[in-house]
Parts: C-alpha cells; sequence; structure tokens
C-alpha cells in the first residue's frame, strides 16, 4: 500500500500510537498558549530534534510531508510583515512549523494499521448510535480496493469514448463512470452479506452450533 | 417478518460499499492533475467535485460517511490528497479548516438534495451544491485560516476569492452529473417510499 511510513525500530516507533496521536493533540492546544518567539523556535528546535534524533528518520522523510506548505508560510509572513509585525508573524510561521513537523513525525513512525486501529477505538463510543467499530476497518480496507478499480474504470471509458471519436468529454465520462462503479458497490454489498459479513457478533452461531451438537 | 428484515440488512451492507467506493472516488480525484493559479500557493483540484458528489448522489449519511472515510485514511498515513498529500500533517496545516469542512459540506448537500429530491432537478442540484459546496466549505475553511494565521477574517477570506470560480464550475459539472445519475441509478431512498426509478 502507498503510505508515507517510513520503517525503523526506535523509541519513537515502538510508542503507542494513542500515546503518539495524544501528545500530538496536546502539542496542537498548547502551542497557542506561547506568545514568544524564542520560546516557538525551541520548540520547533526539540520536535525536530525529536524526529531525527530520537526517531532516527532521514531528513528527507520530514521535508516531503512539510514542503507543500512552505509558500503558505512565506504568504503567511509577508501578510505580517505588511499588516501586524515581525514578532507576531514569526510566531504564527514557527507555531505552524512546529505542528507540521510533530505531525509528519507520528505519520512518518505509525503503521497504517495501528493509526486504523486507534481510528476504531476513537469510534467505539459511537456505538451508541448503532456503529460497529469492526466495520470501519472493513470500509477503509473496501475503499483502499475500490481506488484502483474506480481509476481502471474511468481509463476504460476514456477508452472507450477516444474510440467514438469523443476527446476530452469529461463531464460525459463522469455518468456511465458513476453508475457502472455504483452497480458493482452494490454487487460488493451483496457478496459481503452472502459472507454473512453483516451478521451480528460472530460468537452467536457458534455458540448455537455447539447446542446443537 | 423475515424478508423484510433480510431487505433491510442486505440495503446496510450495500451502504457500506457505497460510502467506500465515493470515499474512493474523492481519493481518484486526487489523481486529476490539479490546476495552478499563477500568484496562489494552493492548486485548484478536483477534489471538492467528488465531496459534492457523495452529497448528491448518496444523500447525507452516506455522504457524510464517505468523506469521514477519506479523510480517515489521509490522517492514517495514505497520501490521497491532491498532489500526494497525507498523513497528520495536512489536518494542522493552514487550511486544515477546508479538509474539515468536507464531511459536513457532504452532509449538507445530501441533506438539500433529499429535501429537494421529489422535484429534483439542474436548478435545486445546483442550488445544494453552492450552499453546501462552497458556502460549508467557506464558513468552515476561511475562519480556521484565520485563527491558524493570526490573520484577520477579511485578509483570510479575499485570499480564497480566487478559488470561487473555480467551485462555481465543479457545483455545475456535480449537479449536472448528479441529475442525470437519479434518472438512471438513484441510490437515495426516501423513507417509506421508493425513489422514483420507473
Amino acid at each position: 500500500m502507498l503510505s508515507l511510513y517510513v520503517p525503523g525500530e526506535s523509541v519513537v516507533h515502538r510508542a503507542r500510537a494513542g500515546l503518539k496521536l495524544g501528545l500530538l493533540a496536546a502539542l496542537g492546544i498548547g502551542l497557542f498558549w506561547v506568545g514568544s518567539p524564542a520560546v516557538m523556535a525551541g520548540a520547533v528546535a526539540l520536535v525536530v530534534l525529536a524526529g531525527v534524533g530520537l526517531a532516527r528518520l532521514p531528513w528527507r522523510a520530514l521535508a516531503v510531508q512539510v514542503r507543500p506548505v512552505w509558500p503558505w508560510l512565506a504568504l503567511l509572513l509577508g501578510f505580517h510583515l505588511l499588516v501586524t509585525d515581525l514578532r507576531t508573524g514569526s510566531v504564527a510561521v514557527l507555531r505552524l512549523l512546529t505542528l507540521l513537523a510533530a505531525a509528519a513525525i507520528v505519520t512518518a513512525t505509525t503503521r497504517v494499521t495501528a493509526l486504523v486501529a486507534v481510528i476504531e477505538w476513537l469510534a467505539a463510543p459511537l456505538r451508541v448510535f448503532g456503529v460497529r467499530p469492526a466495520r470501519i476497518g472493513l470500509v477503509l480496507a473496501m475503499t483502499l480496493r475500490f481506488i484502483p478499480l474506480v481509476a481502471e474504470r474511468a481509463a476504460r471509458i476514456r477508452e472507450a469514448q477516444a474510440a467514438r471519436g469523443a476527446h476530452r468529454v469529461r463531464l460525459g465520462m463522469a455518468v456511465p463512470l458513476l453508475i457502472q462503479v455504483l452497480r458493482m458497490a452494490a454487487t460488493v454489498g451483496e457478496a459481503l452479506d452472502a459472507r454473512g459479513a453483516d451478521d451480528a457478533p460472530a460468537r452467536r452461531p457458534r455458540r448455537r452450533t455447539a447446542v446443537a451438537s | 417478518m423475515r424478508i423484510g428484515s433480510g431487505t433491510f440488512r442486505r440495503v446496510k451492507s450495500r451502504d457500506l460499499a457505497y460510502v467506500a467506493l465515493f470515499a474512493a472516488i474523492v481519493a481518484v480525484l486526487g489523481l486529476l492533475p490539479p490546476v495552478p493559479v499563477p500568484g496562489l500557493p494552493v492548486p485548484i483540484t478536483a477534489q471538492t467535485l467528488g465531496v459534492m458528489l457523495a452529497g448528491s448522489v448518496l444523500g447525507a449519511k452516506r455522504g457524510g460517511l464517505a468523506l469521514l472515510v477519506f479523510l480517515a485514511l489521509v490522517a492514517a498515513g495514505a497520501p490521497l490528497l491532491a498532489g500526494g498529500r497525507g498523513g497528520l500533517s495536512v489536518f494542522v496545516g493552514p487550511t486544515a479548516g477546508y479538509l474539515y469542512s468536507w464531511p459536513i459540506a457532504a452532509f449538507v448537500i445530501g441533506l438539500l438534495t433529499q429535501l429537494f429530491w421529489k422535484r429534483f432537478n439542474l436548478a435545486w442540484a445546483l442550488i445544494a451544491n453552492m450552499i453546501g459546496g462552497i458556502v460549508v466549505i467557506y464558513a468552515i475553511g476561511i475562519p480556521f485560516t484565520s485563527i491558524y494565521g493570526d490573520v484577520p477574517l477579511w485578509a483570510s477570506f479575499t485570499g480564497s476569492l480566487t478559488f470561487i470560480p473555480g467551485d462555481l464550475v465543479k457545483a455545475v459539472a456535480a449537479s449536472v452529473v448528479a441529475v442525470a445519475v437519479r434518472r438512471t441509478y438513484p441510490v437515495i431512498e426516501l423513507p417509506g417510499r421508493r425513489a422514483a426509478a420507473s
């Protein structure tokens, strides 16, 4: 699977995913109470040090995730220089940079499966509303399977329409594509039922067979 | 009744597949080459088109869930956002508010679509997609950027105006497609009565 995870054996890699996410959330809230550029710069340094030193991530792994935001940071600083002052601007930029680096570290050191497990755990209270956390994993897996399927169907329809002389009619392609994949999804749903995916907890039929035998 | 409950269950499994399907569609739309706008740090992407389609094809609940599933995968480290971005850092970036708005936008679009379902046509579809897909997204994204970067609201607002024309085009496209899909393969079923499948 495509993923931003960087394999490793460091302390950060082995730390529990829930703990890492909790710390990240705490950092996200805590940094808004910091108003001094010096403290904020210290926070950036500390987080980057944790990523490169403690988690032993290559610089590149962090840079890949932070790079798309550079123009934003520049724009933000420019705006503050024009409208407010350097102090407010640098705090805002450094705060963003700290959070981005911290989030990049959590993503790079935590497996997708571990994060999915945290999502399932977080969704447990939703049981009250009839959500079954175990099915969340099923939906996530199904989505990952559907991505290449949808892309492939799209390519096929584009070819078929090009063969009939219709070039670059994107919108005309969308309707047959959507109907095709909706039918496919309905079939997958039926297949899930046929395999008992929608049955209540799996132990129930087992108990029944125990009684029967 | 046995048959009745059986039908009900089958629908639920199919709903899961629909939710996964639209999460996947939003991801695939992220693969389309983004349109760069001169002077702007973020390119226009087709992914909000997926948000609009999810709401106006699946309805409120399933549409909103589809976007939640998509965001969960992005958070778990799958680089599914346009330009191959992903991971937790996109959720703390300056434009994260727009991401958070997606499930809500899809839900609102779905809600309006269900409200208009009986007389659903291009005009109603446009209203639903513009309120949910433009107003809701900006109403969440703009204040978020402004709080995050300590920027006044007006600056954040004028900064995002450049995206309005692209969003209008997407709203029209989503509406045309939603009306056509409703005619041939209606997914939304109103309680008590089957949708006009004819």
